[in-house]
């Protein structure tokens, strides 16, 4: 059974049909990568699979569970966790408060409890940070534990909101376009720690991406969209060499 | 500049980073402790109030600073917390039953008109809140056997196990009990803040998308803010009520709602020490203008006081140069002050340049 099955999925927004009849599936511990052009649909899809649109109609299972009645901060408990086109961290925090937040699914400790501040309260904090350093260490982001967001380089904030995702301790991480603004450097740690989550963390990743290089070298595979719509789907060889996806991004020869 | 050596994740989560911070709070209220024997009655009222105005301010913090909820009608909660506990006390349960009630109606009160009114936000949330206000100002003079209605009611004389507490008989007492209720909402707002709760707030605060991604609960979240809020306010309403002693609906106006957000903006808004620093400088502005009137009447024969309505004109000048000129507020300003001591004398004049916020966007709000 794959972990994550999207079936038929669509959203309408008006006359608009940003997402229109997707149907794929991500095996357990596979990288899967949608790509297309602008306005293909591809962050709209991540956007219904974490909850935040409501689908016009179609499914999405994960791990055998139907979650399109699900709300949006329901799905973080299941473990699935996400990154952001445009970084939406928490830019008045620090770094390590931020990763913290990510461990929200993880508290057991009531308001009253965490105003009185049991012991046990301290107890979990402690854990949370236990498994925040290791985040902090794999993303090698000690330099910038305690510093604020919102004074942080481009390319480190793009690290963090990695960071805040693998702190929720997922079985599947969405990354919407984890290399967009990076440099070619930045744009390979990006690949390797992708593959260490794979390797060593035995996270499933779906991302969404422009960089065919990043592509090629990751993912198991490529799922390519265009107005909403599938067009090919397999290795990432054969989905560059599809005749449909060149035209999507090449436009088609005049006759 | 101190550098502290942190040799384990406690040092994280305590309350104070290290010895000398402990100390320096120890002393404040040692200070704040014996205030009684070194000020007058005249300064020891003004103190009680002040202490009263920064717990009313640290209610409005918890959903203005730390949630990104702005209210115009914390009056509202005041006036809940002021007549719940003097209704109570005047139907015979004693202080240490009625003021908890007085925080848990105002509290609840505060989350059951939030759970509709959290999904607005910014300016749309602030006329809703002020829609609240006049709501509860006309209950207040409906509810006439309970309220005194336009009339007013009295907060009756505190007395504790055998020892008063009336805030003229033994004004003492009264500024220790309210120092100590203070001094335990303070920390128990500290520890909320280093606790996951705290985080969520900042959370929605800052991003909602993403705090929804994390699993939070955005409209949950928001309503435990403004109930907790509501809740801190209602106990200072209480307590106003009795160092006020006598009091009708006007004593809670809309003026005193705006007051009480001009305490967390020009104080600081995301920090409990700003709630402090905002409502001194909101009570003790008109004390000192009136002083320095009356210095430059006696000394230079200049009667200022003849020209209506000057103190309230420098008052609100004074505001409106600090919105100008620290937005960051009084305790923004207080850290630069400590960056610069500190690093002296290596601080740069850029070291506080406002960030640029890269690529933020509204869109999927």
């Amino acid at each position: 059974m794959s972990l994550l099955e999207v079936n038929d999925l669509a959203v309408h927004f008006g006359g608009v049909k940003a997402v229109d009849g997707v149907s794929f599936s991500v095996e357990s511990g596979e990288v899967f990568a949608i790509i297309g052009p602008n306005g293909a649909g591809k962050s709209t899809i991540f956007n219904l699979i974490s909850r935040i649109y409501e689908p016009t109609r179609g499914s999405i299972r994960f791990d055998g569970r139907d979650i399109t009645g699900l709300k949006a901060h329901d799905i973080a408990k299941l473990g699935i966790a996400r990154t952001f086109q445009n970084i939406e961290l928490f830019d008045h925090s620090t770094v390590l408060d931020n990763l913290l937040m990510g461990r929200h699914t993880h508290r057991s400790t009531s308001f009253v409890e965490d105003i009185l501040f049991l012991p046990k309260v301290r107890r979990e904090e402690r854990d949370h940070r236990r498994h925040v350093e290791e985040v902090i260490e794999f993303l090698e982001l000690e330099a910038y534990r305690n510093k604020m967001i919102a004074g942080l380089p481009y390319g480190v904030r793009k690290v963090v909101e990695i960071g805040r995702a693998l702190s929720i301790g997922p079985k599947l991480i969405l990354l919407d376009e984890p290399a967009s603004g990076l440099s070619v450097e930045e744009t390979r740690e990006v690949a390797f720690w992708i593959e260490d989550m794979r390797r060593d963390m035995g996270l499933t990743v779906l991302m969404v991406e422009h960089d065919m290089s990043l592509v090629n070298q990751v993912s198991d595979r490529v799922l390519a969209v265009a107005n909403g719509r599938p067009l090919a789907l397999g290795s990432p060889a054969d989905v560059q060499a599809h005749p449909d996806v060149k035209a999507a991004y090449l436009g088609t020869e005049a006759a | 500049m101190r550098v502290v050596f942190k040799t384990s994740y406690d040092s994280d989560i305590d309350l104070h980073e290290h010895g000398a911070d402990r100390l320096r709070t120890a002393l404040l209220l040692g200070l704040m402790a014996i205030l009684p024997f070194l000020v007058g009655d005249y300064y020891l009222a003004e103190a009680t109030n002040t202490l009263i105005w920064a717990l009313a301010g640290m209610g409005l913090m918890i959903a203005v600073g730390h949630t990104g909820q702005v209210s115009l009608g914390h009056a509202a909660f005041l006036a809940i917390g002021a007549y719940t506990d003097a209704a109570l006390m005047n139907a015979g349960l004693p202080f240490y039953l009625a003021l908890p009630a007085a925080g848990l109606a105002a509290g609840l009160f505060g989350a059951l008109i939030a759970i509709p009114a959290v999904r607005m936000s910014g300016i749309y949330l602030a006329i809703a809140t002020l829609a609240v206000f006049v709501i509860v100002e006309e209950l207040v003079i409906m509810l006439e056997p309970i309220t005194g209605g336009v009339g007013g009611i009295m907060a009756p004389s505190i007395t504790l196990f055998g020892v008063s507490f009336d805030r003229y008989a033994a004004l003492t007492n009264f500024y220790w009990l309210v120092l100590g209720i203070v001094a335990l909402v303070t920390w128990g707002y500290a520890n909320l803040m280093r606790s996951p709760t705290g985080r969520s707030f900042l959370a929605v605060r800052d991003s909602e998308v993403s705090a929804r991604a994390l699993g939070i609960n955005v409209t949950r979240t928001r309503a435990l803010a403004f109930g907790l809020s509501s809740g801190v306010t209602g106990l200072a309403g209480a307590l106003m009520g009795h160092f006020i002693g006598f009091f009708n609906y006007e004593l809670f106006s809309v003026i005193i709602s705006i007051n009480l957000l001009l305490v967390v903006t020009i104080g600081g808004l995301g920090s409990i020490q700003g709630a402090f620093l905002g409502a001194i400088l909101i009570t003790g502005m008109p004390q000192l203008i009136a002083i320095l009137r009356d210095g430059v009447n006696a000394n230079f024969g200049i009667d200022l006081g003849g020209i209506p309505g000057l103190d309230t004109m420098v008052f609100s000048m004074i505001l409106i140069g600090f919105i100008i000129f620290e937005p960051a507020g009084l305790y923004g300003r207080w850290r630069k002050i400590r960056v610069w001591l500190e690093t002296f004398p290596l601080a740069r004049r850029d070291m506080f340049r406002r960030h640029k916020t890269y690529l933020k966007t509204e869109r999927m709000k």
